[in-house]
């Protein structure tokens, strides 16, 4: 699709394109965007048709997550003690869309700082499902998920710690891939969980996330996890025979709405009739992920976000008192109930006497948790499982029951744990509501993923379907 | 179990400061989201060793030459009180 856009685009404008979108947004009733770069947007739209370029998304609008910097356009992780930063430096992966021709519209809205799964915790309000506009869109990128889905922008960036891309991508019926960790460099990108987390694409097929992938991936010296080595996705391999892929047992049964698990054994059987194979696998140790993975997360939080103290940037309120004072004073304002919750339990898990119970043991899990995927791709190529146990619930269903929240993350945060890629495809419908497929796949061989991907989205119809609310 | 002196002395450490208001929620959510970890104790980890990151690289070196950084200027704009060219902070002492 972006193919094409691209090449309509060299032969119209680029400006007309971009001012029918803004005029869409305009009309949104879904919150998906936060700040639109619309005068530099214009202008760099302008440009391209007075002289158009030849990168890889010459004249292509994308929409970036509030917690990518973009230099010169807010970037505040949709929380309240950010407000007003404007970064001074664009993030790596901005450098490198921006170096292929693209034009960068404008920021989407997330939960604050990257903590949840149904972007309801912005201060920005929260973001709605262009499926149906009383459901959450996932999170926690979710206005980037909404916004491409609802067509009001042809592709976009998030983040992904713990299923924040996939999350959304699934509950929106889009494709959002997060890569091997290490595989895109993370400059520039707001940390909340520095160890699991990956910036990915959102796109309306396969061969998109690929193109973006082909665009983002590769060695940047400014990140010191960044990864050395070649990374070519373009063409893919669209063939899915022979492929051997596991389905874990405990990935099915138990908190597994029965449409979701429906909807995937479909697609599995859609696999197989291409020509893959499967079998059961187990990863035994999924049942711990979760506690594992929230335990990391919360105590990488609890560092990470030490800095939002007021003095460099963002909020400052009051007269100044001592130095701790005034520092507990403008975080208590400043950050919302449940990015305050993942710092004070992260910072408890780290404290003296707690430190082996909690994030020495859930390291630890970590490791028996990368060791069963290893196990598992000795003999398999890809692993296939839903992406969320449940389609999009409702805006407000379960904000006030963090544990609740945190539940519906069971199938994706081993992917964060094991640092292996992972991409949702679009792959049937829960009532109105639409599905994520998984494909987990080796460390650095997002080729397989998207090769397996794009096989299934050539013999399904569900990329194509668009919600009618918007 | 977290009591409400724990989640003000956590707090402190956390230099995020607790209403009072806000304590008894706190009590409940923490106490129940711990409980859920502790299911992490029936996990055997005897001879595991800890992931500390999934990608090994380690010791990443680089030449130590000056490249071009942020001007004051830039580096200053964003900060919400400023004196003399330099960040204005409160009280140390």
């Amino acid at each position: 699709m972006l193919a094409e856009l691209r090449e309509q685009l060299q032969a119209g404008s680029a400006e007309e394109y971009l001012c029918k979108l803004f005029e869409k947004i305009e009309k949104s009733k879904l919150n998906g965007f936060t700040t639109l770069a619309r005068e530099s947007a214009i202008l760099e739209a302008r440009e391209f048709d007075r002289s158009p370029g030849h990168g890889l998304l010459a004249g292509v609008p994308i929409a970036i997550k509030e917690c990518i910097s973009t230099k010169g356009i807010q970037t505040c992780c949709s929380s309240r003690i950010l407000q007003g930063y404007i970064p001074p430096y664009n993030a790596h992966v901005v450098e490198r869309l921006k170096a292929e021709g693209a034009i960068i519209m404008g920021k989407t809205n997330m939960d604050e700082f990257a903590m949840g799964s149904s972007t309801e915790t912005s201060c920005f309000g929260p973001t709605k499902n262009p499926w149906d506009l009383r459901a959450v869109p996932g999170g926690s990128s979710g206005g980037s998920a909404a916004v491409v889905a609802g067509g009001e922008a042809p592709c976009a960036l998030g983040s992904d710690t713990g299923g924040s891309v996939r999350c959304p991508a699934s509950f929106c019926g889009i494709v959002g891939l997060k890569p091997t960790y290490g595989l895109v460099s993370r400059y520039g990108l707001v940390s909340y969980a520095n160890s699991l987390e990956q910036i990915g694409p959102l796109t309306h097929t396969v061969e998109d996330t690929a193109l973006l992938m082909q665009i983002m991936a590769g060695h940047d010296g400014r990140d010191t996890t960044s990864a050395k080595g070649k990374c070519d996705y373009l063409p893919i391999k669209e063939d899915a025979a022979g492929l051997k892929i596991g389905i874990p047992k405990e990935y099915f049964g138990e908190g597994v709405n029965k449409d979701v698990e429906k909807a995937v054994w479909d697609a599995i059987h859609t696999l197989e009739s291409l020509g893959a194979t499967w079998q059961e696998v187990s990863l035994p140790h999924t049942k711990h992920a979760l506690a594992a993975y929230y335990v990391i997360a919360m105590s990488e939080a609890s560092s990470n976000l030490a800095r939002f103290d007021g003095l460099r940037y963002g909020l400052r309120v009051g007269e100044d008192k001592d130095w701790h004072t005034t520092f507990s004073e403008i975080r208590a304002k400043g950050f919302g109930p449940e990015v305050k919750r993942r710092i004070l339990l992260g910072t408890y898990a780290l404290s003296a006497g707690y430190y082996g119970r909690y994030y020495l043991k859930a390291l630890k899990v970590r490791t028996l948790i990368k060791e069963d995927f290893l196990r598992a791709f000795k003999d398999v190529d890809l692993v296939a499982g839903p992406t969320m146990p449940i389609p999009a619930f409702k805006i407000g269903e379960r904000i006030n029951d963090p544990l609740s929240l945190y539940l519906a993350d069971v199938f994706t945060v081993p992917i964060n744990l094991a640092g292996v890629p992972a991409i949702s495809v679009p792959c049937g419908f829960a009532g109105h509501l639409p599905v994520g497929l998984q494909l987990i796949g080796k460390h650095f061989d997002e080729a397989t993923v998207l090769q397996a991907a794009q096989a299934f989205e050539a013999a399904t119809p569900f990329h194509e379907k668009k919600p009618e609310v918007v | 179990m977290i009591t409400r002196d724990d989640v003000e002395h956590i707090g402190w450490l956390a230099s995020i400061k607790v209403e009072d208001n806000e304590k008894d929620e706190f009590v409940e959510q923490f106490n129940s989201i711990l409980d859920y970890f502790h299911q992490l104790d029936e996990v055997d980890t005897e001879g595991v060793e800890p992931t500390y990151r999934v990608v090994d690289l380690a010791n990443i070196f680089r030449e130590d030459v000056a490249c071009p950084s942020l001007s004051q200027e830039e580096a200053l704009k964003n900060a919400p009180r400023c004196l003399n060219g330099y960040f204005k902070s409160p009280r140390i002492v």
